[in-house]
């Protein structure tokens, strides 16, 4: 198992009262699955995506990832987990600009302390999967967004993660770019097995998941296997 | 470390001309705090160095009665040379110097002066004594260029002076001013005639006495002896310290304006990188950075500006020091005006152990005003940060 949490509740303070953004929610997710956390703004979707990704911690309830427990870890024990089994996509890239492309793919492993070689080798197969192969000397603010999210796919596959989250990864991209980017992390879903869990409300990606679970009002609302 | 380093150093110079201009204000600190601390040190050897070739040689013993801040002491400052001293003075590396007061009577106008013996043989103090060795028709004697500006004397000039014996009895005589010496020592030259010993001996009928006696070997192991108090070389130059010290506080305060303002420019740099870079923080943190790592690494950051400016600094610091070192400061200030030894010009010495401190010390300032800022890193929540939120 992936991830699997129960009765998971987060809530936020909101002046002097708090507001409640994830209810009681009870999800499993296996390996290799291809899955998303869908709903309308404000349904919880990203509060739960940042908790699965050990960024945030829940309320209440228990939330285990890799088998660890969240709710649990120490800052350095989430680091660590983030470090060496998470990897991320985020909806405006998140790259690092005065890097290169392929230097933003490496950072990864520079923090797994890989040696030169090693790390030389899994850069060029992360940036082969995605394309971008001809582009590993320019920096983001040469890239088009397409390709911004390319390397950002690049930089969170590059360590071979158990567990990607991705938070809207194609609502600054156009329909092509979208479909480009989405058939990609669906290839590396197939060929190395990688969890993937989306949080969106772009019919694109629905349209790719294997697994749909809906969120309303930070509940569970549904959850559907294609 | 070494990645936070790397990191660090390729964020700084991709900011491009914020980093340039922080680093460019910052080497002017460096260089401005090496150089003015550079003419302390250059002033404090000029000075000591002045003070012993002129003054203190290696050390000197004192009459038990003799105060320098004291004329009044005078008339009994006096005593006869230590007999274990004579092979010291006859080998030369001890001097005795005979101090009276007396007047001077210049042109209708009278001046309190020291009347001071000395052999006119003798090599250890710079004061061209041979020229009391001189033929004249009255008393040889040698003057510094401020007591001969004060009195408008010149060589060759025939003057009276006054004073009293151990008697008390009071007698006068002429003396010739056979040269005039120039000096940045104001304690040999304000108000001051030199005379041979044995002629100020006998005028004050103190035959083998002396006030001070003057040793050249500074390293050697001496103990007081009866009547005379020993005052070593470190004694007394102590004066000269206290008062570069005193000078050095005064211009730590520039310096340390100039190094605020430099590091107030880091401090802003830092504080709106913190806000501007909220995505790039959060970002840090999920590819798994500990949000204290990521405070150490924008500390790390803003203390590199102090690394490049020293570096920036040496680019133009080097040569400018080096032309400054050789050709000096002038102040536009004479000895005589600062009471103390102080050359017209004045010579910076740079050692390594000032530009090895100042960057230290630059070093150390830019870390803590680059620390302030980034503890807030650690306050943030990563999952604001990643969107850019402001927090």
């Amino acid at each position: 198992m992936i991830i699997k949490t129960h009765n998971l509740t987060k809530r936020f303070p909101m002046g002097k009262s708090e507001f409640t953004a994830l209810k009681g929610i009870d999800l499993s997710l296996g390996v290799g699955e291809f899955a998303g956390l869908i709903g309308p703004s404000g349904s919880g979707k990203t509060t739960l995506l940042n908790i699965v990704g050990s960024l945030d911690t829940p309320s209440e309830g228990e939330v285990i990832v890799l088998d660890q427990s969240i709710g649990k870890l120490t800052a350095k024990g989430a680091a660590k987990l983030r470090k060496e089994k998470i990897g991320f996509i985020f909806q405006s890239y998140n790259l690092l600009a005065v890097h290169t492309v392929y230097e933003n793919v490496e950072f990864p492993l520079l923090l797994l302390k890989l040696s030169s070689n090693e790390r030389k080798k899994m850069v060029m197969d992360a940036l082969e999967w995605v394309g971008l192969l001809d582009k590993i000397k320019q920096k983001p603010p040469q890239l088009s967004g397409g390709e911004c999210q390319r390397v950002a796919i690049a930089r969170a596959m590059v360590k071979k993660p158990s567990l990607v989250v991705a938070d809207e990864p194609t609502a600054n991209l156009d329909a092509a770019n979208s479909h480009n980017i989405l058939q990609t992390m669906a290839k590396l879903n197939e060929e190395l097995k990688t969890t993937f869990l989306f949080a969106t409300h772009d019919e694109k990606v629905i349209g790719y998941l294997k697994r749909k679970i809906y969120l309303k009002d930070g509940k569970l609302d549904k959850d559907e296997t294609i | 470390m070494i990645l936070a380093i790397k990191l660090a150093f390729k964020n700084l110079i991709g900011a491009g001309l914020r980093t340039w201009l922080n680093v460019i204000v910052l080497s002017f600190s460096f260089v401005i705090i090496i150089a003015t601390r550079g003419i302390l040190v250059g002033w404090d050897r000029q000075a000591k160095n002045d003070m012993t070739d002129w003054e203190i040689g290696g050390g000197q013993y004192w009459n038990i009665n003799y105060d320098p801040y004291d004329a009044f002491t005078l008339t009994d400052a006096h005593g006869t040379i230590p007999a274990e001293f004579q092979a010291e003075i006859d080998a030369g590396n001890m001097v005795p110097v005979l101090i009276t007061q007396g007047t001077l009577f210049n042109e209708g106008r009278m001046q309190s002066i020291l009347i001071k013996g000395i052999n006119p043989d003798q090599t250890l103090l710079e004061l061209p004594t041979h020229k009391l060795d001189t033929l004249v028709e009255a008393i040889p004697a040698i003057i510094g260029s401020n007591m001969a500006n004060t009195n408008k004397l010149k060589p060759g000039d025939y003057v009276t002076i006054r004073w009293r014996d151990t008697n008390g009895t009071f007698d006068a005589t002429d003396i010739c001013i056979t040269d005039i010496f120039t000096t940045n020592v104001p304690t040999v030259d304000l108000a001051q005639v030199w005379i041979p010993m044995e002629n100020l001996q006998s005028m004050t009928l103190m035959p083998d006495e002396a006030t001070i006696l003057t040793f050249r070997d500074k390293e050697k192991v001496r103990e007081e002896t009866d009547n005379w108090k020993l005052m070593t070389h470190k004694a007394l130059v102590s004066d000269i310290e206290e008062m570069i010290k005193t000078k050095s506080v005064g211009q730590s305060i520039f310096y340390t304006i100039l190094l605020i303002l430099a590091l107030l420019a880091i401090f802003d740099t830092q504080v709106l990188s913190i806000f501007r870079r909220q995505k790039e923080i959060g970002t840090y943190v999920a590819l798994g950075y500990t949000q204290r790592e990521v405070v150490g690494l924008f500390t790390i950051e803003g203390a590199m500006h102090a690394i490049l400016a020293a570096l920036v600094g040496a680019i133009y610091g080097i040569p400018f020091l080096a032309w400054f070192a050789s050709k000096g400061i002038t102040l536009g200030v004479s000895s005589a005006d600062y009471g103390f030894a102080i050359a017209d010009t004045m010579y910076p010495v740079y050692s390594g152990g000032l530009v090895i401190g100042t960057t230290i010390i630059v070093l150390i300032a830019t870390a803590i005003v680059s620390y302030w800022p980034s503890r807030r890193i650690a306050k943030m929540n990563p999952t604001e940060a990643l969107r850019g939120k402001l927090q």
